[in-house]
């Protein structure tokens, strides 16, 4: 590619070192003289190690600060996340408790009223004296009498 | 033998010493230089000051294995060009730093002037072609402007330049050519 470049500079490009014309040359000038008063204030600026060492600092402080600011947050995250599960599931094994609870009180109570039900029924039923057997009562009693009497 | 045997760490530190000055005459003579030309590339002076350091750093390594074959500027240069070639590289791949960078930007640059006697108007008219200049440096490939600025900023003969790049002269004449045009056509002339 280089080989190319050249062989074309050579036969179309104008030569590097040509003359230049003056404004093109002024230019060139200025712009070597302002690189140079750059360059040279920019060399003898009296320049401390502390400013660097600050400014490096600074630049390492703020990069471990977001480093451990990230590190912290996912931690805290972590343990918060962890921490509401935590409380969730208490919730949960807590409504899941009462629910039984519940359940076991309505069963009781179901339980207390089927039992206060065949109870009632019991004695409703021992109470009631069959009105179909009535007249053989009477008999019954009636021969007891008379045994008696006898 | 035994004399030669007992001269030989003396001889062994002093070369070391040398070398330890040689290389310290190096630095102080080319420092400016390799950071006038990475600050021009960059216009980012912490960067600029940073590989320079790193330049010297990776210099002082390869002491030993300079063989003057080429001149220690242009030595240096290459080592400079390569550090930057490897920052940008990386910096590419660190894309999350894409975004920050400490370049100044055009204006700013343009504003340094060597302190002279010419008039308010002579520096204007300075400052705008200085402007001019950088908007072109600005459009040009990293190729062409490295070359660009070690012609016209380091001064550089285009042999040196192209020992310091590693490309043919004519190369180089080419690229200096198309940096050229381009500096032209910002000033308004053809392209």
């Amino acid at each position: 590619m280089n080989d190319e470049l050249d062989k074309k500079s050579r036969a179309s490009e104008p030569a590097a070192q040509e003359a230049l014309d003056p404004v093109l040359q002024q230019a060139l000038n200025d712009f070597k003289a302002s690189v140079h008063a750059w360059s040279e204030a920019e060399f003898n600026r009296p320049r401390t190690m502390r400013q660097i060492v600050v400014r490096r600092t600074w630049r390492l402080a703020a990069g471990w600060s977001l480093a451990g600011l990230l590190l912290a947050g996912t931690i805290s995250g972590g343990l918060y996340e962890r921490h509401e599960n935590q409380l969730r599931a208490e919730a949960a094994a807590q409504a899941a408790a009462q629910q039984r609870e519940l359940a076991a009180q309505q069963a009781r109570k179901q339980e207390q009223k089927e039992e206060e039900i065949l109870a009632s029924v019991d004695t409703a039923v021992s109470r009631e004296v069959p009105k179909a057997l009535e007249p053989l009562a009477a008999l019954s009693d009636d021969a007891d009498s008379q045994q008696q009497q006898q | 033998m035994a004399a030669c045997t007992a001269l030989e760490p003396m001889t062994i530190a002093r070369a070391d010493e040398d070398a330890a000055q040689e290389f310290a005459r190096v630095v102080e003579n080319h420092r400016l230089q390799i950071f006038r030309f990475l600050l021009a590339s960059t216009r980012d002076v912490d960067l600029a000051e940073t590989l320079t350091q790193e330049c010297f750093l990776k210099a002082h390594r390869n002491w030993g294995s300079f063989r003057g074959e080429s001149s220690a500027m242009t030595w240096l240069m290459r080592i400079a060009i390569n550090l930057q070639k490897d920052h940008w590289r990386n910096r590419r791949l660190q894309f999350w730093r894409q975004t920050r960078t400490n370049a100044v930007d055009l204006d700013e640059a343009s504003e340094w002037l060597p302190s002279g006697e010419s008039s308010q108007e002579q520096r204007l008219l300075a400052r705008e072609r200085v402007a001019q200049v950088w908007r072109a440096v600005e459009e040009l490939s990293a190729r062409q402007r490295t070359v660009f600025l070690l012609r016209y900023v380091e001064e550089l003969e285009l042999s040196e330049i192209a020992q310091t790049t590693g490309l043919s002269e004519g190369t180089v004449k080419a690229h200096l050519s198309r940096a050229l045009a381009r500096v032209r056509a910002e000033m308004g002339g053809q392209r």
